[in-house]
This record gives structure tokens, sequence and C-alpha cells, in this order.
């Protein structure tokens, strides 16, 4: 859960500042910018690796009951943004890659690249990464307004399971008296 | 003609002929700059990431004989325009006045003023480079070596961005972008003397 608030931080971050960094004009603001992002979509891409390797060895708590074609759908959003957590940032990565710009994670750790400076491919990667980013985004927010459904419409509490002090569905935390 | 004009025409054209072919000797023919098989890049660091150029258009004017290396000389022109990157960006930004200044100062040069060997297939040469206008003294250590039908100078060196203004204003600042630039020769001669 800790990842999940995290990841959201950053993704969110990332996105924004994806948005706002292309329509700069070439400066050293604009290279900051670009090289933050990429230093969050690398950690994205860790991070995401965690928390799938966690997903997959421990079992998620039970679906809140719903009708069986909303759980489907909910089920297709994870996989879905599961899929995009790396698809995004690899594809991002790659365009950086081709476009001769090989990523030094925090300006310190040159990473690989995994397809050599190509003007052709560069071309190509970076409309994908911005669809599969747009894609993304889409389903964040279709994930957020279910979860808001859920809980204030629905009642059925969901957005406590996501809140730290009701992890384990316990009572709030007694103030203590002195 | 008499023999005894002979006797004195004959000594006299051997004589001149032995005098030009010193003067060529002294000066060998230019070698040719092949298109293929050279390179001149330059890596410059953005915020620690290297990030790569290369010139598209460049020509040389390279006299040496490697067995008489302090007799010859090196001139070297490149066409600041054709600096190429991976991306059509810096393409298109590097032309500009804060940068190479391509409009104003189309050409940077470098001319030898002195070589000398350095081992074997080695030479230290030393001259001036000329970029936007600036012009420094430089060592340029190269390597000689046969490749086919032609013979490969290589080699690299560093020079620092600012002591030729390349990146005014904002981005002097050498924190974002260094101001060492590695530069990355290979020159493929035809003509040659050889090593």
């Amino acid at each position: 859960m800790a990842l999940h608030w995290l990841l959201a931080l950053m993704i969110l971050g990332s996105l924004g500042v994806g948005l706002c960094m292309t329509g700069l004009p070439f400066s050293p603001a604009r290279l900051k910018l670009y090289n933050w992002h990429k230093w969050a979509g690398v950690t994205i891409l860790v991070l995401s690796t965690l928390r799938l390797l966690w997903r997959l060895t421990h079992r998620p708590p039970a679906d809140v009951p719903m009708s069986a074609r909303q759980q489907r759908a909910a089920h297709a959003a994870h996989a879905a943004l599961y899929g995009l957590f790396f698809a995004v940032p690899l594809a991002g990565w790659a365009y950086s890659s081709a476009a001769g710009f090989p990523v030094v994670l925090f300006g310190v750790l040159p990473l690989p690249d995994f397809v050599g400076p190509d003007r052709a491919l560069s071309e190509s990667l970076k409309p994908l990464h911005q669809w599969l980013a747009y894609a993304l985004a889409a389903v964040i927010a279709v994930h957020i307004v279910a979860a808001l459904k859920h809980h204030f419409v629905d009642r059925d509490g969901l957005l406590l399971r996501m809140m730290p002090a009701r992890r384990h569905g316990g009572a709030p935390v007694q103030p203590i008296r002195s | 003609m008499s023999s005894r004009t002979l006797f004195v025409l004959v000594p006299l054209f051997l004589a001149l002929a032995g005098a030009g072919a010193q003067v060529a000797l002294a000066q060998p023919r230019p070698a040719q700059l092949q298109a293929a098989g050279s390179e001149i890049a330059f890596t410059t660091r953005q915020m620690g990431v290297p990030v790569e150029g290369k010139f598209g258009q460049f020509s040389a004017r390279v006299v040496l004989d490697p067995k008489k290396p302090e007799s010859g000389n090196v001139n070297l022109t490149i066409d600041t325009a054709s600096a190429r990157f991976g991306s059509a960006e810096l393409d298109a930004e590097v032309p500009k006045p804060i940068w190479l200044h391509a409009a104003g100062f189309p050409k940077a040069t470098f001319q030898s003023s002195r070589i000398q060997a350095a081992g074997p297939g080695r030479f230290d040469v030393a001259g001036k480079l000329t970029i936007k206008g600036s012009t420094r003294d430089l060592v340029v250590p190269v390597q000689l070596a046969p490749a086919g039908a032609n013979q490969v100078a290589s080699g690299s060196f560093t020079i620092k961005r600012l002591d030729f203004k390349v990146g005014e204003a904002e981005w002097a600042d050498t924190s974002m972008l260094a101001n060492d630039v590695v530069v990355r020769f290979k020159l493929a001669l035809a003509g040659l003397p050889p090593l």
C-alpha cells in the first residue's frame, strides 16, 4: 500500500512534468526537467517491479461486493495499469536512447541503451511514449473515479482499506491522555 | 652541338633536375582526404549525460612524410553548420549564435605549427585551433596506421568549450553542460608516404 501511494505520487508528478517540459524552449530549465522526468521514470520502473513481485507473491485483499461485470472491469483496469507502469517508462527510455541521450540515473549511474541512436526509431518511439502515457493517465482517471464511486456511492468503505491507520481494519488510534 | 657544349649542358641539367627533386622531397604532395572512413565527432556532457555529435563536412590538407614529420603541416577546416546529433532538435539548436554561430563563423580551423615524432606511428601535432573567432594553442596526439590502400590518422583531445564561447548566456553554467568537450577524429588519407 505504501508503494501504491508513492507510485501514485511519482506517476502523477511525471505525467505533469512530461506535459510541461515538451513545451519549453531549449534551455537549462528544460534540460533539468527532462532529466528529472527520466530519473523518475526509471525509479517508477524499479518500484513497479518490486510491487509486481509483491503482488505475485502475496494474495491481494478480496474484492468488495460488486457485480461480476464490475469485477471484470476492475481486474482489467488493474492489469492495464500494471502493464502501463512498465510500458510507459520503457518506451521513454528507448526513445531517449534512440535520440542520442543515454539515461544517466541521478546524473551518476549510466544505464545501458537497449537501442542505439537512430533518428527514424526515435521519431516513432516519441509518439508511442506519449500515447502510452495518455493511456496511463486515462486508466488512472477511471481507477480514481471507480474508487470514489465505491466509497461515496456504494458506501462500501473501499478507500479505508487504502489508508495507513485502518490497514488491519482496527479501530482508530486512541488519543493519548496525559 | 659540340661535345664540349654537351659536356657543360648535361651536368647543368642533372644539377637542375637534382635540385628540383630535392624541392619535391622537401615538400611532398598533399595527401587526399577520403570521406569514407573519415570522421570528426565530439562528446559533450549535459547533467552527466554524454551526448555525441558529428561534423558531416570537413576538409584537410595534410603534407607529411612520416620519416621527416618536422617538414609536414596539417590544415583542417570544418563546416560548423554540419554538426549532426541524434535528435533533430539539437541539429537545429547548435548552429545558433550562442553555440557555434554557423552564420557568422562558418568554418572552424586547425592550422599546425610544428609536427614532432612521438614514437612508432605517433606524432604530436602542435597548432592553433580557431572556433567562432577564438584561437587557442593545442597539441594533438596523432596515431598513424595503414588501412588498406590508405593511412588513417586518428586521435582524440579535449577542449574547453568556454574558451571558444560555445554555449553562452544561461548555457555558460558548466554544472549543466560540462566545459570539457572530447573531440575524436579519424582521417583516412590517400597518397601519404609510407611509415
